[in-house]
């Protein structure tokens, strides 16, 4: 196989400052939306005291468990040595570490007291899985940066593997925490089970790749460089793999509650009652985040551009079944009353024994998607600062089986 | 080259500006921002002495917090109430004022070295109304020749 | 009290007189009603604050500070509790019941199998082994040695993921600005709060304000004490009568129990 050249992007088209400048908006309007919910208190939006999580931490949840799936690719190339997965490596580090930040930047804005963040990173509970979370974040990113500078680095790549294993173990470590955060608690029904950690794995090699292939596709295309279809393909499956993982995971999860007639009622709730919950769940999650992309990878497509479109539209159905995903698990395990006195009906002045609405607000939107224009930007200045990006991709660059008369495959 | 020339020019606005702020420093201050006129409080003394309190004051709300609020340990005279209550600042209408006036005792110094305090986000920043031995009399919120010249 | 030494008294004809002993027995009766109260009060304050201890003492571990709340004294309609901890605690309603704290709630609970209802108080339970403290990544919620559950505020971030640990619905978020808090309860925006036994209060050797409130002008039904004590009211009834824990089950042995649940 010939050796790759990476280079960064130029970066100087109109468009580039644009997207720039697109980026950067949202960005300052996400400032001004945390400027606002912690100048006048969390009474400005959506969240109350019984959905305490809302929005910002959908995104943020969506975005952190990205950011550790996003790192698989790399992982794929370095701990398990498939040749072709090598050269997209080091733009797997970077979109992981700028994911992770746009979460975390989300999370930490959305505090009641963001001006505590200091405290927060000098007084750990090391009881508390919240507190085992920030800091393996904070590892993963040095962790991450590290493996990026061997990669990068020509005389340190003896070391790539090594790093690769540490961060692929840490990563994994660090999704089993994600989902612990919700498995560990035993009050609420919708969360206390082991099952929260692999199915939030699961989930985040789901949605790392899906994010990972847009951005691949969409920094190929925009800078006019070539891509072929053995890594569209290969990327594809592998999402399919991912997503029937999930759904394996999430099937395993409510049918295991089905049989315990003390769950019942919380997935009743999920499956059937629950309005916007229950439609969330079957349409987005199921059919568009599930259903729909193993369809559109597995499927024999006609030429290359149909491959392209096959894989990039069921990226983005992942990426929308994903949202609705984590929206059900922190929203809608909220919303569902706790029990403390089971079997009973209950009521009171504090919204015990009932269903607890939810109203997202604007500043909550601005805070999330502020996050996700962070974790763009980091991505954007990378390829234009450094070498992450393969000259090229195309079979014949990276491929050691290349075929000249390889197709849609 | 550029380098040189940047290291150059920094050092050049390090030794520039390090000049002003020693010039400042000398001066008598009848052109700079006014000293703060720190009202006075109840009583003949703080629980400590004046400059160890200007210099460790931070220290023992810090100390004193973590005492009454983890172990339950509730000395009156070094409760924050306590503080509040000596140092209480009567408004116009003699009533204490609260910190959001620029006359209370804490901000009449916070202000003037614009170190941001939370301390009232949660607690009360005057004493609770009813208490009469707190606050006292408009005279101290009027500069002296005493307060004007920081000499307390 | 003197003794009265047994005196000769003469009177002033030198003869004996009757009328002393009765000056004896009224002097006599008069120290014993001016000291029996106090003797039986020693008696009474000895027994329900063996464990006073002093306002700069440190709090103990030998103390488990815990209410027993009878529902069958616990009226529907009533609210007192509720109304004194707002008020001792400077809790302001904004007219938003989503967002306005409640530290104890009445809660009304009914048996759709048999249709029997009753109402009971709902607060922090001060759990032995809280979630709440387990899940706080800064350590602000904590338990205090003599069982007293908190939120140090200095330290609290506001993530409010105790608010989801909690089995209870127990705590409360400060959506707004506050001021003029009560300087015995502060409270801030951006922090979670919850039920804090009254603990200004009970530092002082007071009940907490629910259960004062309750015995004032509710129907009784609250019994603060400490659970340690062997010879305090609130121990001798918990070993006399059957009472639960709300979600026992749930292994967290909470400091609030309830009788006739």
């Amino acid at each position: 196989m010939k050796p790759i050249t990476y280079s960064e992007i130029k970066g100087n088209s109109s468009q580039f400052y644009a997207l720039v400048a697109l980026l950067a908006a949202f960005i300052l309007s996400a400032l001004a939306c945390a400027y606002y919910m912690e100048h006048n208190g969390h009474v400005v939006t959506g969240m109350t005291n019984q959905i305490v999580w809302g929005m910002p931490h959908v995104f943020a949840i969506f975005l952190i468990v990205a950011a550790s799936g996003a790192l698989n690719v790399a992982s794929i190339g370095t701990v398990f040595g498939k040749a072709i997965y090598k050269p997209l490596g080091r733009l797997s580090g970077l979109l992981a570490v700028a994911l992770l930040l746009g979460g975390l930047v989300v999370l930490v804005l959305d505090l009641g007291r963001p001006d505590r963040l200091i405290v927060a990173m000098t007084h750990y509970n090391f009881k508390s899985i919240f507190a085992w979370n920030i800091f393996l974040y904070v590892g993963f990113m040095v962790i991450v940066a590290a493996y990026l500078w061997v990669q990068m680095e020509r005389r340190m790549n003896r070391f790539t593997k090594t790093a690769g294993m540490v961060a692929f173990l840490w990563r994994l470590i660090l999704t089993t925490g994600t989902g612990s955060i919700f498995g560990f608690l035993v009050a609420r029904e919708a969360y206390d089970s082991a099952i929260m950690a692999p199915l939030f794995v699961a989930m985040s090699f789901s949605f790392g790749l899906a994010v990972y292939i847009l951005v691949l596709l969409a920094t190929y295309h925009g800078t006019g460089r070539d891509i072929g279809d053995v890594v569209i393909g290969k990327l594809g499956r592998l999402l399919g793999v991912f997503v029937a993982a999930v759904l394996y995971f999430t099937a395993v999860q409510h049918l295991a509650n089905l049989y315990a007639s003390e769950h019942i009622a919380v997935e009743r709730f999920i499956l059937m009652d629950g309005g916007i919950y229950t439609l969330l769940f079957w349409l987005g999650q199921v059919i568009i985040g599930g259903l729909l992309p193993l369809i559109l990878v597995f499927r024999k497509t006609a030429d290359s551009a149909g491959l392209k479109r096959a894989v990039t539209l069921a990226s983005l159905l992942v990426i929308i079944g994903g949202f609705a995903q984590v929206y059900v698990i922190v929203i809608g395990g909220q919303a569902f009353p706790l029990s403390l006195f089971p079997g009973m009906e209950v009521s009171s002045s504090f919204h015990d024994g009932t269903i607890s609405g939810y109203a997202p607000s604007l500043p909550e939107f601005g805070l999330g998607l502020g996050g996700v224009a962070f974790a763009g930007l980091i991505v954007l200045f990378g390829i234009k600062l450094l070498r992450f990006l393969p000259v090229s991709l195309a079979g014949s660059a990276i491929d050691p089986h290349h075929q000249l008369t390889a197709k849609g495959q | 080259m550029n380098l040189r020339r940047a290291c150059m020019g920094m050092l050049a606005v390090l030794m520039a500006s390090l000049a002003v702020v020693a010039h400042a420093a000398d001066e008598d201050n009848s052109s700079g921002v006014p000293m703060p006129v720190i009202p006075m409080g109840l009583g003949d003394s703080c629980v400590k002495d004046t400059d160890f309190m200007r210099r460790n004051h931070m220290d023992m709300l810090k100390h004193q917090r973590e005492e009454t609020m983890l172990k339950g340990i509730r000395v009156e005279q070094y409760s924050l109430k306590e503080c509040i209550s000596c140092h209480a600042v009567n408004g116009p209408d003699s009533t204490p004022v609260t910190v959001a006036s620029p006359q209370h005792f804490c901000r009449s110094c916070h202000d003037y070295a614009a170190v941001s305090i939370d301390c009232f986000q949660c607690h009360a920043s005057r004493p609770e109304s009813g208490d009469s031995s707190a606050g006292h009399g408009l005279s101290s919120i009027f500069p002296t020749t005493q307060n004007v010249s920081g000499s307390q | 009290m003197s003794r009265k030494t047994k005196k000769s008294k003469l009177t002033e004809t030198g003869n004996f007189d009757p009328s002393r002993r009765s000056f004896l027995g009224t002097m006599a009766t008069a120290a014993g009603v001016t000291l029996a109260p106090g003797v039986v009060l020693y008696g009474i304050t000895r027994s329900s604050s063996a464990k006073a201890r002093a306002l700069d003492a440190a709090a103990s571990s030998e103390v488990r500070w815990g209410m027993l709340i009878d529902l069958g004294r616990c009226d529907d309609g009533c609210n007192d509790c509720v109304s004194a901890c707002a008020k001792e605690n400077g809790l302001r309603g904004f007219d938003r019941p989503e967002t306005d704290a409640q530290w104890i709630r009445k809660v009304d609970i009914s048996d759709p199998k048999t249709g029997s209802s009753k109402s009971l108080p709902v607060m922090c339970q001060h759990c032995e082994e809280p979630p709440c403290v387990d899940v706080c990544p800064t350590g602000a919620s904590f338990k205090r040695a003599d069982g007293i559950v908190l939120v140090d505020k200095h330290t609290c971030i506001g993530c409010r993921y105790c608010m989801i640990a909690c089995p209870y619905k127990a705590r409360s978020f400060v959506h707004e600005v506050l001021e003029d808090q009560k300087p015995h309860a502060p409270r801030g925006k951006g922090t979670v709060e919850s039920c804090t036994l009254c603990v200004h209060r009970v530092d002082a050797d007071q009940q907490p304000a629910c259960v004062e409130a309750c015995s004032d002008t509710g129907g009784g039904a609250m019994l603060f004490g400490d659970l340690n004590d062997p010879d305090s009211e609130i121990s001798q009834r918990v070993a006399k009568y059957a009472s639960q824990q709300i979600r026992a089950d749930l292994g967290l042995n909470p400091g609030i129990r309830y009788r006739n649940l």
